[in-house]
C-alpha cells in the first residue's frame, strides 16, 4: 500500500493509539471520578454504597474492563465520549463549542508567530553584522525558555493596567484577543525561528548560491528569491508540532486571561476529574493533529516538484 | 594539573562568561533547595500584617505579599520543592525512557517492534494533554504532577537511547568483544551504555529546563502544591489577584522560572557542543 491509503491508514491508527492511551490512563488508573462527584455535591462523605453504584451503572464505569474499552470505543467512532461528569452535557458538544473562541486566538497567535520567527530568522542570517546576527540568535531560545504563563501577566501587567492599551481579561472584540495571542505566539515562534534559521543555513551554504550570485543577482535576490523559498518547505513539516505548542499553549493563556475555549474546559475538566470531557479533547486534539499533518503531506508534492518526481518512481 | 592547563581551563570560562553565570544560577538555586535558612532568616508561611503588600527594598528584595510575607523568601523556599519536583520529572523520564530504549535497541526483534510501537502510541497525544490526562487519574499534588511531566517525556528518551545503544552496537570494539566471548551484558555494560549514555544526558539537562516549565505551568493552573506551600509556579498564580496594585508578586517568582531554564539549557547547549566539538 502506497500513497493517500497508507497515509489514512497512519491516520486511523493514530486516532485510535489516541483513543487508547487516554482510556488506559483515564479509566484504567487509580481516581474515581464518581467519587470525585458526590463527594463535591454532596458535601463529604454523605453519599452512600447505593448511591455510588447507581452512579457507577450510569456512567457505564461498572462494566468489565474489555467491554467498556469496546463499548466506549464503538461510541467514540460516533464521536460520542459520554456526558460530562460535572455538568451533564455531552462531552464533544461540549468541546466543539469552545473550538470557535481557540480558534481565534490560534489563528491569530499562528500568524504572530510566523512573522516573528520568519523575521528573526531572515534577518538573522541576512545581515552583515555579526553583533545583530548573534543577537537575533538569542531570542528564540529566550523564546522557548520563558513560563508563557507569566509572559501573559505580564502583557496583562504592561499592557492593560500600566499602559490601558487593551482590556485586561475577557473574550469581547478584537482587541482582547491581541494579548493572548501573542502569549501564545512567543514559543511557537520560537521554534518557528530556529528551524527557520537552521534550514536558511543550510541553503545559503549550498553551490547553487554561489552560482546565483555569480550570475550578477544582489544578496536580496539570493535570500528572498532562492534561499527562502528552499528553506520555507522543510519548515513547512513544523506544522504539526506549532498545532501542538498552540494547542497546549491554549490551556494556560485561556486560563491566564479567563477567556472561554478549549484549553479552558481542559483546564476545568483536569479540575473536575471529568474524565469524558478529557477524553474527548484528546481525541479530538489527536483528530485535529493527524487531519493538519495529512493535509501538510497531500500538500507537499504540490509545492516541492522533486518530492513529486520520487514518489513517482 | 599544570599550570598551562590551569589557564587554558581558566580561558575556556572566561570566554564564556553566559556559561559561567549558568553554572552560578544553578548552583545558587540548588544551594536554596538544600539550605534556603542561608540566604533568609524570615518565615516563608508567616506573614508580618504591618509589612504586607510592600514593594521591594532592601529589607524585603521581592516584596511582600497580600499577608506580609517576604516574597523572596518564598521563593528561595519554593525552590526545594520546584526542584524535587523537576528532578522526579527527568528521573521518571530518564529511566523508563531509557530503559525502554535500552531493551528495544539491545534485544531487537519482535521485542522493539513492541516497544516502538508503544512508543508511538505515546507520542500521539501531545505531551501537555497526556499529563493533563495523567494529573487527572492520578489527582493532584506537586509528586503527581512530577510522574504526569515525566511520563510525558518518556518517548524522546526511548527514542534517543533505541538510536545511541543501535550504533553503539555496530561498533568494531563491540564486535571484538563479542568474538572475544564477552557475553551479551557485559558488553551491554562494559561498552555499549558508557559509549551510549553521554547524548542522554545531554537530554537529560534539556529535559531539565522544560520539566521546570513545564511542573511550573501545572502548579500555576493549581494542580500541584496546596496553598500556602511555596511553589514558584503557585507563587505566580498567587500574585494573580494582585497584578494592578503588586507587580511584584507575580514578576520575580516567574522570573527565577525563567533564569533557571535559561541556565539549564546554556549548561546543555554547553555539554553538548563539548561531546561533539564543531
Amino acid at each position: 500500500m502506497t500513497g493517500l491509503p497508507r497515509r489514512l491508514l497512519q491516520a486511523v491508527v493514530v486516532l485510535w493509539a489516541a483513543f487508547t492511551v487516554s482510556f488506559v490512563i483515564l479509566y484504567l488508573l487509580p481516581g474515581d471520578a464518581v467519587l470525585a462527584k458526590l463527594g463535591a455535591s454532596e458535601g463529604g462523605l454523605t453519599a452512600s454504597a447505593a448511591d455510588l453504584t447507581r452512579e457507577r451503572a450510569a456512567y457505564g464505569l461498572d462494566d468489565p474492563l474489555l467491554v467498556q474499552y469496546g463499548k466506549r470505543l464503538l461510541a467514540a467512532l460516533h464521536g460520542d465520549f459520554g456526558r460530562s461528569i460535572t455538568t451533564g452535557e455531552n462531552a464533544t458538544s461540549l468541546v466543539l463549542n469552545a473550538l470557535p473562541s481557540t480558534l481565534a486566538i490560534a489563528g491569530l497567535g499562528l500568524l504572530f508567530a510566523v512573522l516573528f520567527g520568519g523575521s528573526v530568522a531572515v534577518l538573522s542570517t541576512y545581515t552583515r553584522s555579526r553583533w545583530l546576527s548573534q543577537a537575533l540568535s538569542t531570542l528564540p531560545p529566550l523564546g522557548n525558555s520563558l513560563p508563557t504563563f507569566w509572559v501573559g501577566l505580564m502583557l496583562i501587567q504592561v499592557f492593560s493596567f500600566q499602559l490601558g492599551l487593551v482590556p485586561a481579561l475577557g473574550s469581547s472584540g478584537f482587541a482582547s484577543l491581541v494579548l493572548p495571542a501573542v502569549t501564545l505566539a512567543l514559543p511557537t515562534g520560537a521554534v518557528i525561528g530556529q528551524v527557520l534559521a537552521k534550514s536558511l543555513r543550510t541553503q545559503l551554504s549550498e553551490p547553487y548560491v554561489e552560482i546565483v550570485l555569480a550570475k550578477g543577482a544582489s544578496r536580496a535576490r539570493v535570500h528572498f528569491g532562492h534561499a527562502l523559498r528552499n528553506a520555507a518547505l522543510p519548515a513547512l513539516t513544523l506544522v504539526g508540532v506549532v498545532t501542538g505548542t498552540l494547542l497546549a499553549g491554549s490551556v494556560v493563556t485561556e486560563s491566564v486571561f479567563s477567556r472561554d475555549g478549549i484549553g479552558r474546559v481542559t483546564a476545568t475538566a483536569v479540575g473536575s476529574q471529568d474524565i469524558p470531557v478529557v477524553q474527548a479533547v484528546i481525541v479530538l486534539a489527536a483528530l485535529f493533529f493527524v487531519t493538519i499533518n495529512l493535509v501538510v503531506d497531500l500538500l507537499y508534492p504540490v509545492l516541492d516538484p522533486r518530492v513529486r518526481t520520487v514518489a513517482r518512481v | 594539573m599544570s599550570s598551562i592547563a590551569v589557564r587554558q581551563e581558566m580561558s575556556f570560562y572566561l570566554r564564556r562568561p553566559g556559561l559561567v553565570l549558568s553554572v552560578a544560577v544553578v548552583a545558587f538555586v540548588l544551594l536554596c533547595a538544600v539550605a534556603p535558612t542561608l540566604f533568609t532568616g524570615q518565615d516563608p508561611l508567616a506573614g508580618v500584617p504591618a509589612e504586607r503588600l510592600q514593594g521591594p527594598s532592601a529589607r524585603h528584595l521581592f516584596g511582600t505579599d497580600e499577608t506580609g510575607r517576604d516574597v523572596f523568601t518564598r521563593v528561595v523556599h519554593g525552590s526545594a520543592l520546584s526542584l524535587q519536583a523537576t528532578v522526579l520529572a527527568v528521573l521518571v523520564a530518564l529511566v523508563i525512557g531509557a530503559g525502554l530504549g535500552l531493551l528495544a535497541g539491545s534485544r531487537g526483534g519482535w521485542v522493539d517492534s513492541l516497544v516502538m510501537r508503544v512508543v508511538d502510541v505515546l507520542q500521539a497525544v501531545p505531551a501537555i494533554l497526556l499529563s493533563l490526562a495523567l494529573v487527572t487519574a492520578l489527582g493532584f499534588g506537586t509528586t503527581n504532577v512530577a510522574i504526569a511531566v515525566g511520563v510525558a517525556n518518556v518517548a524522546t528518551f526511548a527514542r534517543l537511547t533505541r538510536a545511541e545503544v543501535l550504533r553503539v552496537r555496530t561498533g568494531a570494539y563491540v564486535e571484538a568483544a563479542r568474538a572475544s566471548g564477552v557475553r551479551w551484558s557485559g558488553v551491554l555494560t562494559r561498552h555499549v551504555l558508557p559509549n551510549a549514555v553521554g547524548p542522554v544526558l545531554v537530554l537529560a539537562t534539556l529535559t531539565f529546563g522544560t520539566a521546570v516549565l513545564e511542573v511550573s505551568a501545572l502548579s500555576f493552573l493549581g494542580y500541584g502544591a496546596t496553598p500556602p506551600t511555596p511553589e514558584w509556579g503557585s507563587l505566580v498564580a498567587g500574585g494573580r489577584n494582585f497584578l494592578a496594585t503588586a507587580w511584584w508578586m507575580t514578576t520575580f517568582p516567574g522570573l527565577t522560572v525563567a533564569a533557571v531554564v535559561l541556565a539549564t539549557n546554556r549548561i546543555s547547549r554547553a555539554l553538548d557542543n563539548e561531546r561533539t566539538p564543531e
